[in-house]
């Protein structure tokens, strides 16, 4: 699984683009929606963004399969939202507490649009960042506590070991008599004892890990170094310009057109 | 070289002791010992003597008041252990757990930027110090992509970039292959040059050339103390109780002679395996395996037999499918192509292929212990765990319970009765995953590496345990790296990877 | 590496447990967070048509299912016992989340990590980082999931909003926050400890024996 989601490196300037300044770039584009939730700014951002996706360095078929999770959640808020969503307009039809009117489908649709075009922006920028840069992006440009974010990024490297783990465990306890669960009850104590040994297991890699970085000086007090220099140059700041341009189009328009819907303003 | 080392660092402990918060009985008690710059000590005693204690205190990495009470002193070069951090370092046990950035280059220097060493410094550093150990891959390497050996060397690289004068070792090769052994061995030793080496091991032949003095750690401090064999004459018995690994130990262990086969329990037919290939539902309708699936098979045309009153040890290379083998063969992974076939014998009334077995089914038929106990551990005491399979079956108390205690006594874990498995110690575990899979009573039983990292005592236990079982009638199979095993069951053996499928049978190596 | 030797002296046995972090702390907390951030992922893809069924079937029940997202912080704070950590625990389990899998949220499952941990931090700070009893476990996953309602329903229910279907929300955060990420935080601590891998905490010290 892991290695399915590896991130994607590459030789164009975008793989090697500091972390954080995707991370400001994507979350600009978000602000910007979650301002406002009419089916134009979404639909705005959306095209923009998808225009530059041939640029984002990731194949296609990586990009396919991050891309999964939004696909199946988008429509999914749209139903809840076509549901509950304050009834306006013509009413359609009732059904317990759900009303859907013309209102809510409006709020569904923008609700959708909104879902993808925040998605996307993040899953092309997520899957080109290396956690070592982004952990550096952190501490040297963010200038988060070196600690914490270098105890966070190590305990990272235990994942490939903790799926490991999952695989054994599961193979373990067929081995032991109770491999086939039966029913939805079964299933979930089944779940819920893997899960609890993936924790010990994992806690107890953590101990080693804890101990083999202070046998390495970590955590003392003196200053800590960094091999890496994590930049934040002409290339971070096009970035950051870009999703701030997307925004601000977005925003433009939909104000332009008149839909624009602040999320804490009267209803529109 | 790693560059200039101003000689080894001088160790003195003055009536050290250290109490870890929590437990009763202080780790180590009143230990009096100098170690003079440049000497190379080989540091033995029984588990729980606080060899591990020391090095981690040497290392200045207790912690404070909060983790644990300290009596006397322990100093490196005059200054106490805990102010003089960048004086030595500690490379552990765990290949796995030591590597804390995901490229090679950034984890070498990964110590040095503790140290606050300036980026030019550490890039100059790096190279040098993966040089001296012999891992000459690119830097942007995988730290995870490396074999064990390489890991460990990988640690001592991470460690060496620091230039330590005092190196400390705590168990490096115990979780390493014969092979991995020797290759952190030869690094260690070339690249200690003139550095104080501590070293805590339980199997020493391969150290024993290379040092100089051997100190011996009981419960009250030092037992013995001096040049390795006179310590060797003057301490064995306290060695032999240990469990130490000596130079001559396997050499010494009783070989347990096999008598004739009896019926053969399980057999292959053109089996192809592979993990994470093809999935137990595809394989139980049926389908048969595309030629990508047969591509990325580790080991085809594979004819095994597995036979009642032998021990059958799967050998081979790492990354061979030993292990791979071994779950194919218990009925938990799915075949890629062929299948294996259980007699009439063994299979006692269900179909004929483990893989369609149910999981209670395997119980009594096919017991499987794993690699690492802790994945086969389910409950919250010994006791329950070893009556968890009888439960499974739906036997009654008054059945079972005289079986578990019987396991409990055999394996002396009667005292650890209500103690929870994820506490026991290494040794203790293993012991636990081998009564829980005997508890059923299974006629085949499979172990993956039984005597892996084990000390000599537990290992004649198990050794015995398994020749015992094989002449009740059972069928053994052992993946396994250790000859001394092969050679004391009288097993057969079956080679993976050198030539695909060959088969040889004879006494071992 | 200082130069003076300071010849140690026998230490008293209960020292006052200190606020600063040690390195096991950062470590433990992070693994927590990266493990639990795992059964998020599988969390996320198996529980979405549940969730999305339940909603449909009664407006805002879907947030019963959600206690599990909040119980980075809950566990982390019982463990760890210093400022921040429940903050940290569940920022760490949030991006974790995002990194491996990126899901429908994008970014703001980090600042809902950062909202929900922030609700649980605050009822650890109300008792002084002092008491970490089951109340206080309960009520730490009250404030959680109080938090994970309020963040919810501004960022992504605001419009729309019928007061039935905030209500029943915040209601139901509120309930799996107690539950969930409150009560099994506490009985998970308390198998954890059990087994001896909290050793090296308070949290595993209390509860087993001496040995």
């Amino acid at each position: 699984m892991t290695t399915l989601l590896a991130p994607v490196t590459g030789d164009k300037v975008v793989h090697r683009i500091n972390p954080v300044a995707k991370i400001t770039a994507s979350a600009a584009i978000g602000v910007a929606l979650l301002i406002t939730i009419d089916w134009v700014s979404g639909a705005v951002a959306l095209a923009l963004v998808t225009l530059l996706v041939p640029f984002a360095g990731v194949p296609m078929r990586a990009l396919g399969v991050r891309i999964l999770p939004l696909l199946v959640a988008a429509p999914l808020t749209a139903l809840t939202i076509a549901l509950y969503g304050a009834p306006s307009g013509e009413i359609y039809g009732t059904f317990l507490l759900a009303t859907v009117s013309e209102g809510s489908l409006q709020l569904a649709a923008a609700a959708a649009l909104r879902v993808l075009a925040i998605g996307l922006p993040a899953v092309l920028l997520v899957a080109t960042v290396d956690p070592t840069d982004l952990a550096d992006g952190l501490i040297q440009t963010w200038r988060l506590p070196a600690r914490f974010v270098l105890g966070a990024l190590a305990a990272f490297r235990l994942v490939g070991l903790i799926v490991d783990d999952w695989r054994a465990l599961v193979l373990a306890r067929r081995a032991r008599g109770v491999g086939d669960a039966g029913g939805f009850l079964g299933r979930i104590r089944f779940l819920g004892s893997v899960a609890f040994a993936l924790l010990v297991l994992a806690l107890r890699r953590g101990g080693s890990l804890a101990t083999a970085m202070e046998a390495r000086g970590f955590g003392g007090d003196g200053a800590r170094s960094s091999a890496r220099v994590a930049r934040f140059g002409g290339a971070e700041w096009v970035l950051v310009l870009i999703g701030v341009a997307i925004s601000v189009a977005a925003l433009t328009v939909s104000i332009a057109v008149g839909s624009f819907n602040p999320i804490l303003g009267p209803r529109g | 070289m790693t560059g200039q080392v101003r000689g080894g660092a001088r160790v003195e402990a003055r009536g050290w002791g250290w109490r870890h918060a929590g437990r009763r009985d202080p780790a180590v008690r009143g230990l009096d010992l100098v170690i003079e710059p440049g000497e190379r000590v080989l540091l033995l005693g029984a588990s729980g003597a606080g060899k591990s204690t020391l090095l981690h205190g040497l290392a200045g990495i207790l912690g404070g008041a909060e983790e644990g009470e300290q009596t006397g002193e322990l100093l490196v070069d005059g200054v106490a252990a805990v102010n003089a951090r960048g004086a030595s370092g500690l490379v552990l046990q765990d290949p796995d757990t030591q590597a804390v950035l995901a490229r090679l280059g950034d984890d070498v220097g990964f110590g040095l930027e503790n140290l606050g060493v300036s980026p030019d410094e550490i890039r100059a550093r790096v190279p040098q110090a993966l040089a001296s150990v012999g891992l000459e891959l690119p830097l942007t390497h995988s730290t995870t992509e490396l074999s064990g050996g390489q890991k460990q060397r990988l640690a001592l690289a991470g460690v060496l970039a620091m230039r330590p004068r005092l190196l400390l070792l705590d168990e490096p090769t115990a979780n390493l292959d014969p092979e991995g052994v020797h290759e952190v061995v030869d690094a260690v030793v070339a690249a200690a040059a003139g550095r104080t080496l501590v070293v805590v091991e339980h199997r020493v032949d391969a150290w024993w050339p290379h040092i100089t003095r051997v100190v011996v750690l009981g419960a009250d401090g030092v037992i013995a103390d001096g040049a390795p064999d006179a310590v060797l004459a003057a301490a064995a018995d306290v060695l032999a109780e240990a469990g130490v690994w000596l130079p001559g130990t396997a050499d010494g262990m009783p070989t347990h002679p096999a008598g004739d086969p009896g019926a053969e329990l399980l057999r292959t037919d053109d089996l192809a395996i592979g993990r994470g290939v093809r999935s137990r539902r595809k394989a139980k309708k049926g389908v048969p395996a595309t030629p990508e699936e047969l591509a990325a098979a580790v080991a085809r045309d594979l004819d095994v037999a597995v036979t009642a009153g032998r021990v059958l040890a799967l050998t081979g290379p790492n990354g061979a499918g030993k292990t791979t083998l071994a779950l194919t063969l218990a009925g938990l992974l799915a075949p890629v192509a062929g299948r294996v076939v259980a007699s009439d014998a063994l299979a006692d009334g269900t179909v004929a292929d483990p893989t369609a077995w149910r999981s209670r089914e395997l119980l009594t038929r096919i017991g499987y212990v794993f690699q690492s106990p802790d994945h086969q551990f389910l409950t919250g005491s010994v006791r329950r765990e070893l009556e968890l399979g009888p439960r499974t079956l739906g036997r009654t108390p008054d059945e079972f319970t005289p079986v578990v205690d019987e396991l409990l006594d055999r394996l002396r874990l009667t005292r650890l009765g209500p103690a929870h498995p994820f506490s026991l110690s290494g040794g203790e575990k293993r012991r636990l995953s081998v009564a829980t899979v005997l508890a059923t009573a299974p006629r085949v039983l499979v172990l993956d590496e039984p005597t892996f990292g084990q000390d000599a005592r537990t290992w004649r236990e198990l050794v015995a345990l398994l020749a015992e079982q094989r002449d009740a009638g059972r069928a053994v199979v052992v993946v396994t790296h250790d000859r001394t095993l092969i050679r004391a069951l009288d097993a057969d053996e079956f080679v993976l990877g050198a030539t695909v499928g060959a088969r040889e049978t004879g006494a071992g190596s | 590496m200082t130069t003076e030797s300071t010849p140690t002296t026998t230490e008293p046995t209960q020292a006052a447990p200190s606020r600063r972090w040690r390195v096991i702390d950062i470590v433990t907390a992070s693994v927590l967070g990266v493990a639990l951030g795992l059964v998020f992922i599988l969390w996320n893809t198996t529980s979405s048509p549940l969730r999305d069924a339940l909603g449909a079937l009664l407006p805002g029940l879907g947030a019963l299912l959600a206690g599990i997202w909040l119980l980075p912080g809950v566990i982390g704070g019982l463990i760890i016992r210093k400022p921040g950590a429940a903050l940290f625990t569940e920022l760490v389990a949030a991006t974790v989340s995002v990194i491996i899998v990126p899901n429908e949220w994008g970014w703001w499952t980090i600042e809902a990590g950062l909202v929900q941990g922030l609700g649980a931090e605050l009822v650890f700070a109300l008792f002084l980082y002092k008491r970490w009893g089951v109340g206080v476990a309960v009520l730490a996953g009250i404030g959680a999931g109080l938090a994970m309602a309020v963040n919810d329903l501004i960022v992504w229910y605001a419009a729309g909003l019928t007061p039935e279907f905030a209500t029943i929300y915040t209601i139901s955060a509120a309930v799996t926050g107690a539950v969930i990420a409150g009560l099994l935080s506490w009985v998970l601590v308390r198998a954890l400890a059990a087994t001896g891998v909290l050793s090296r905490f308070a949290a595993g010290r209390e509860r087993a024996e001496l040995v």
